[in-house]
């Protein structure tokens, strides 16, 4: 406890077990706040949410055995995304493990592909240590998740804790400072391109290099974009900003990346629902990427120019020589390059037409203008996703919170409460399908037993609406497995968890809806009653590049 | 598909092999051979490995070894200047009328026979994959009943 309270741990989502019964009875003790959740999945995803919110290492404690397996899929989240969290699993005592005990499994095993590393600890006088590198992992270098599988004897002993230095890890370097000469090679790059595009991911929020990049990208008065995980990297109201690239990337995001004569990536990993095919992206430019991890440089895109380091380091860098060397982008000189880009965004904007039923693309825009742009979003997976990564933008860093990389359905409520746990004073809204909702509904429970005041807004389609766009885009519309036409009365559900539940089916109760339900104290669950067969437009289809959209 | 010798160093704990080895099986590399041992300082393993794979594999290869936290060094001997050597235990049928030729083979490869049995001799040979393979093609007409193969170690060369 001594530790966790050194790491600065103020909050840990968690359900008990058997063999933690002890530290949970610890854990009462001190002032570090427990958030009781309903499925060990949720906590998983709740400490995500709470690390994407404040910035720091979301915290979980759970039971051996299925309390251990239930937060896989939360690890794997925050491992793709490259989230802090620090997962703590209960095990059978030392003198029992591998005897196919009771509610012993793996864990160490199985999450091993899964976390940026994970220990199964064996000494109480070895905890305290563990506990501190664990931390430091979690949060140094490429963020990501740690588990520390803990037997019950280990956490019965008693051991007497100095307090430790920070860890030192000689295997365990990670490179922050990018190397001058690459950098002065990306310059001399910068300064000859004609139509330079910058590319900014998750690594641009996970550094807090956003200041940085914003300056970058108005010094090169070059056009900005953002993967999914890098929204709010830079701000979605912005002149120069052309939207998300990738399968459902806006039209100039992707015509640019296609046109473009310089790729300046950072903090990305280049993933395939960004590229489409690898040989015809971005195939007239040279390309830069800095990121702090080398395993993501020329993984995907072979790279021009790569710069290993830290994301913020090297954009101060990338800045201070741009100033030192008084580069001068004439903004007349990039006059062609903005005009293409405006007659891309004039002819292909986002579009959607609002009928008799409520279209999803006409409430993600209801909610933006409800809420100023000024909500935490964090989202469930599949076209709800999509639409609010389309149609609400993103001023601020941190403030659109998704399972990326794993596209976990079940994400966004947990992440929610989460964020909210974070950041008590604002607003967090989850936008959800009808299906992934019904994936970690339980947890409206927590929230409104902790008070936590999270809306969900649900895009109920009746379908796994974006399973089904793609049966009907590239398999004849045949429909299997994706119809839920059964589904609960999500208003009433809301209210049999306490928590208020609203409705709406008609394009005029929308705004009404959202504003009853943004503004009731507690938490709120908003269905929102759809299009159903609604498609997420632009699209890529697999296989193709991505300046081959379908439109419409 | 150039063929790449690895030598690592670990720590020496519980679990790092299995990390090694769930990196190539997970991320779909492949392995041709693996030999782990303690070095001289017992906290550090070497693991010497003898991949394959095009330039643009061998180099994600060694990036996501160096990824892994209990890996300490990765060095790819591969295009330095390295001794590489392998043992191998050939059981091999010893009719009568073949006996010496076997022992003959046996000396021109300076290995040694380890094993003698009324039908079988048991022979240990060390030196390079090809050492290894062409006193295999020898014995093989013989009647080889089994083998076991160390895998490659290897350690680069001082500097003359
Ligand atoms: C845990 C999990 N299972 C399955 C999938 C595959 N999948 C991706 S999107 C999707 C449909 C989601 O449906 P819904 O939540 O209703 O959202 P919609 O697309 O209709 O907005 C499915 C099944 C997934 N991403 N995650």
């Amino acid at each position: 406890m001594a530790v966790l309270k050194e790491e600065g741990v103020d909050t840990i989502f968690g359900f008990p077990g058997g063999v933690v019964i002890d530290i949970f009875d610890e854990l009462g003790r001190t002032d570090i706040q427990h958030v009781l959740v309903r499925h060990e999945q949720g906590a998983a995803h709740a400490a995500d949410g709470y690390a994407r919110a404040k910035g720091s290492v979301g915290v979980c404690l759970v039971t051996t055995g299925p309390g251990a397996t239930n937060t896989v899929s939360g690890l794997a989240s925050a491992y793709m995304d490259s989230i802090p969290v620090v997962v703590l699993t209960g095990q059978v005592p030392t003198a029992l493990i591998g005897n196919d005990a009771f509610q012993e499994v793996d864990i160490v095993g199985i999450t091993r592909p899964c976390t940026k590393h994970n220990y199964l600890v064996k000494r109480t006088d070895d905890l305290a240590r563990v506990l501190k590198e664990a931390f430091h992992i979690a949060r140094s270098g490429r963020p990501g998740p740690v588990l520390v599988d803990l037997p019950k004897d280990v956490t019965q002993g008693k051991a007497r804790y100095k307090p430790l230095p920070e860890p030192r890890m000689p295997s365990y370097n990670p490179t922050y400072n990018p190397n001058i000469k690459q950098l002065r090679r990306a310059i001399d790059l910068i300064k000859e391109a004609e139509r330079p595009v910058v590319f900014s991911g998750g690594g641009v929020i996970l550094s807090e290099a956003s200041k940085e990049l914003t300056e970058f990208a108005r010094k090169l008065h070059a056009p900005v974009t953002a993967s999914l995980m890098g929204l709010g990297s830079f701000p979605g109201s912005d002149p120069l900003w052309l939207g998300m690239p990738g399968m459902h990337g806006t039209y100039r995001a992707n015509m640019a990346i296609g046109a473009c004569d310089l790729l300046i990536g950072i903090g990305v990993r280049f993933d395939d629902r960004v590229t489409g095919t690898v040989e015809t992206f971005a195939p007239n430019a040279k390309i830069i990427h800095i990121d702090i991890d080398p395993t993501s440089i020329s993984k995907n895109i072979p790279v021009t120019i790569p710069i290993v380091g830290d994301c913020k380091i090297a954009l101060k860098g990338l800045n201070r020589l741009l100033r030192e060397e008084s580069v001068k982008i004439d903004k007349k000189s990039r006059k062609l390059w903005f005009d293409q880009i405006e007659k891309w965004k004039s002819t292909q904007p986002l579009r959607y037409e609002q009928g008799d039923v409520i279209k999803p693309q006409y409430v993600i825009e209801k909610l933006y203008e409800l809420t100023k742009g000024k909500a935490i979003i964090t989202t469930e997976v599949g076209q709800n996703q999509m639409w609010a990564a389309q149609y609400y933008h993103f001023d601020r860093p941190n403030c659109f919170i998704t399972s990326g990389g794993l596209g976990c359905m079940g994400f966004g409520l947990p992440a929610a409460i989460g964020a909210q746990v974070a950041c008590p004073d604002k607003l967090v809204v989850d936008v959800a399908g009808d299906g992934s909702i019904q994936m970690n509904i339980q947890e409206l429970a927590t929230a409104v037993q902790y008070r936590l005041p999270v809306k969900v807004v649900i895009l109920n389609n009746r379908y796994l609406g974006m399973v089904r766009q793609w049966q009907e885009l590239f398999y004849e519309k045949r429909y299997t497995a994706t119809d839920l036409e059964q589904g609960p009365d999500f208003a009433k559900l809301a209210e049999a968890y306490g928590a208020v539940g609203l409705k709406a089916t008609k394009p005029q109760e929308v705004v009404s809806v959202l504003k009853q339900g943004l503004e009731s104290p507690g938490p709120a669950m908003m269905d929102f009653w759809v299009a159903r067969e609604e498609c997420v437009y632009p699209m890529v289809p697999a296989g193709a590049s991505i300046t081959e959209m379908l439109l419409a | 598909m150039q063929k790449h010798t690895i030598s690592l160093l670990v720590d020496n704990e519980p679990g790092v092999l299995s990390r090694v080895v769930g990196l190539f099986s997970g991320r779909g590399f492949n392995i041709e051979s693996l030999c782990v041992a303690e070095t001289l300082d017992p906290s550090v393993s070497r693991i010497t490995l003898v991949t394959r794979g095009d330039d643009v594999i061998a180099e994600q290869i060694k990036k996501q070894l160096n990824k892994l936290i209990n890996v300490i060094k990765v060095y790819d001997l591969t295009g330095t200047e390295y001794v590489e050597r392998e043992m191998a235990l050939i059981k091999v049928q010893a009719k009568a009328d073949y006996r010496a030729e076997i022992l003959r083979a046996v000396d021109i490869f300076r290995g040694n026979v380890v094993d003698v049995s009324p039908t079988h001799y048991t022979v240990e040979v060390t030196g390079t994959a090809d050492k290894l393979a062409a006193i295999l093609s020898l014995l093989r007409p013989m009647g080889v009943k089994e083998i076991a193969r160390t895998g490659a170690i290897a350690l680069g060369r001082e500097k003359k």
